[in-house]
């Protein structure tokens, strides 16, 4: 049977994904404008592209903006693995509350009271403040996520595979290398997008605790729009666009074919007992 | 029955009897609590080297925790394990000549079936075409052959089975834990992996505990059978002993079907024990030493084949007879069931070997009957 949509559904619907996506769709299209005004349209062209590749500033925002993301999703994805079999495996454990709390803390801090008592640390230790520090900052803040993220993984996870292989003569970190990871690897993956991507998009706790000379794209993105939006910036963020899409789409592809892959094999089975 | 092949070795084995023989598995005075529950209550149990070692018992018994604390993943509250003279505690789990089939099976879902089975050998350190070899072996010992490049999803439950005990059974560890290891299989592939593990152990002279709910299983392959109840063992004997003497009701129910009957002692000695059975009117007389004050409340257990039913009253009257009507008969194929109802309001069962293909039996619903039975068909218990 199909579910006529009522005009209400229908004009509600649409006007939901209006909201969400024409800005993005306006921002994509600007950023083919010839003309150096935003708002004026002035026939299509790549020419701010070019422009941009062009710009040093915008270039090397980019590139410390890279290198910190890279860094700070994989760093994060080890603490936050580690926290999660913590939390997971060693049951009750003196402080076990407070230090599940702890890990779940940052999810709900707002990023200005975070970014602030980051700088104070920074401050305090006498840490010269650039990439280290924004690198740290963001390995301390997405931890929690990737950890969060591994847990569900976890809790699903059968013990007794761990312990077949330890009675199979497999020492303990061997097994976590041979079978635990191996199992839990989709959330560790998944762990280290998340991560990658808060880190490509921070802009609050960045700005408070960078120095001179390591300045994120987020940040240059933000101090040029403040003295007028350029074709660059709709060109720049138009890329940022396409790597996100070009990250979801593959993702759900691979998921999808594994999925696919594993129906075949099921099939298979069945077929010849 | 298929596990019997390996008659003459096995009959001569019985190092229980030897005072003399090691313990190679023991249990010393072990107790296993989970916060307030007791699983392992006070046990003590000795298991020989080459020995076929069967635990039978009621589900949550603990069964799948007595191996456990033999592979190493739990350790006793109090007392001791021991294997082979040492004392297990602090020997982690992969450095103890233990293997376990898990009773969920815990194959790894990201390697191969062959991968599975030869995941203990890699670890040893086996070389490549070694471990081929006895992985190929494994395999064809289990019938799997065809399905080496499978993964575990892509297995029916009863292969899964059978990969579990090829990846168990690929170290030729010196102790075999395998816990209901084959339950998921139809009879015919059961009786015949039965064999196939009884001879492997024969051959390489292992050491196997089983765990089964299959209790003809557990008569074919064990050497000993433990009968546990709420983390204690209420018998360690032989089948055939476990079955023709069992110490108490709680065996004899558990074990296969026994006709009981309540009385009281009316003397003993002599070798030879009265009871006088309540309601029935039946005088039970047993070949049997048994220390027990005449009043006391005993058992007479006997199981259905021992009985004999008959339209004629006997000679001697109501000494091991008593009377009955059949209540309903069950056909079995090679046997039938009687069940008969007793003046008390309570049932017996007889079976009578199907003899002729009669289809119409000399004996039919609503007969008058009398069952008897002889002075060694059944036994005398206390508790
Ligand atoms: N980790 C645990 N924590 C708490 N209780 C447990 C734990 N493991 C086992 N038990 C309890 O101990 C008892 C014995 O468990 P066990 O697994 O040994 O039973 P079993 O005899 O193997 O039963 P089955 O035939 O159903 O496999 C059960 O009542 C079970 O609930
Ligand atoms: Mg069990």
């Amino acid at each position: 049977m199909i579910r006529r949509f009522s005009f209400f559904n229908l004009t509600s619907v649409t006007l939901g994904f209006a909201f969400l996506y024409l800005p993005i769709v306006l921002l994509v299209i600007y950023s083919f404008n010839e003309s150096r005004l935003v708002t004026v349209w002035g026939g299509w062209s790549t020419k701010w592209y070019g422009e941009l590749f062009r710009n040093e500033a915008l270039m090397d925002a980019a590139w410390v903006t890279l290198r910190v993301a890279l860094l700070s999703a994989t760093v994060a994805t080890i603490l936050g693995t580690l926290a999660a079999i913590a939390l997971v495996r060693f049951g009750r454990f003196r402080g076990r509350t407070l230090f599940s709390g702890m890990i779940y803390a940052p999810l709900v801090m707002p990023d200005v009271i975070t970014g602030l008592s980051l700088l104070l640390l920074f401050v305090a230790m006498g840490f010269a403040r650039g990439f280290w520090t924004i690198l740290l900052a963001h390995i301390t803040f997405s931890t929690c996520f990737v950890a969060i993220v591994v847990q569900s993984r976890l809790v699903t996870f059968d013990r007794t595979l761990e312990e077949a292989a330890l009675d199979l003569g497999c020492p303990p970190l061997k097994t976590f290398f041979l079978i635990t990871l191996p199992i839990i690897l989709p959330g560790v993956v998944a762990g280290w997008m998340l991560a990658f991507t808060l880190s490509l998009d921070d802009l609050v706790i960045a700005s408070f605790v960078t120095g001179p000379g390591a300045t994120t794209l987020p940040m240059r993105i933000y101090s040029q729009v403040r003295l007028g939006v350029t074709p660059e910036i709709n060109a720049v963020c138009t890329i940022l666009i396409g790597i996100v899409t070009v990250g979801v789409i593959a993702a759900s592809i691979i998921t999808k074919r594994q999925e696919v892959e594993r129906r075949r094999a099921e099939r298979m089975a069945m077929a010849t007992p | 029955m298929a596990g019997k092949a390996v008659g003459p070795v096995r009959r001569s084995f019985a190092p229980w009897t030897d005072p003399a023989s090691k313990p190679f598995i023991e249990f010393r005075k072990v107790t296993k609590r989970f916060g307030d529950f007791v699983a392992v209550d006070d046990l003590s149990l000795i298991i020989y080297e080459r020995e076929f070692f069967a635990l039978l018992g009621p589900s949550g018994c603990g069964k799948t925790t007595l191996m456990r604390m033999v592979a190493g993943f739990e350790g006793p509250t109090e007392g001791q394990v021991l294997l082979d003279g040492q004392d297990l505690a602090g020997v982690p789990p992969y450095r103890r000549p233990t293997n376990m089939m898990f009773q969920s099976y815990a194959l790894f879902p990201h390697m191969t079936v062959e991968a599975n089975i030869g995941f203990g050998l890699k670890q040893d350190r086996m070389a490549k075409g070694e471990i081929d070899a006895r992985v190929e072996e494994m395999l064809s010992l289990v019938k799997l052959t065809p399905f080496a490049k499978r993964k575990p999803h892509q297995l029916s439950g009863g292969q899964r089975q059978r990969v579990a005990l090829a990846r168990s059974l690929a170290k030729w560890p010196k102790v075999l834990l395998l816990d209901e290891p084959l339950g998921a299989l139809d009879k015919k592939l059961r009786e015949e992996t039965q064999f196939e593990l009884t001879d492997l152990q024969q051959k390489l002279g292992l050491t196997f505990v089983i765990v089964t709910h299959d209790q003809e299983e557990a008569m074919t392959v064990a050497d000993r059978i433990a009968v546990m109840n709420q983390g204690r063992i209420v018998q360690i004997a032989t089948p055939s002993e476990i079955y023709e003497q069992p110490n108490s009701r709680y065996v004899a129910d558990f074990i296969g079907d026994i006709n009981v009957l309540e009385g009281r002692i009316a003397s003993t000695g002599n070798g030879v024990v009265r009871l006088e059975c309540i309601g029935t009117g039946a005088t039970v007389e047993v070949d049997q030493d048994l220390t027990a004050a005449p009043g006391d409340t005993a058992w007479f257990a006997i199981r259905p084949e021992k009985i004999s039913i008959s339209l004629d009253r006997p000679q001697n009257g109501t000494i091991n007879a008593v009377e009955g009507e059949v209540w309903d008969i069950g056909y079995l194929g090679d046997v039938s069931v009687y069940h008969v109802r007793l003046p008390t309001g309570a049932t017996m069962k007889a079976t009578v070997t199907n003899r002729s293909r009669l289809v119409e039996r000399p004996i039919t619903w609503e007969d008058k009957v009398w069952l008897t039975w002889t002075r060694d068909g059944g036994v005398i218990l206390t508790k």
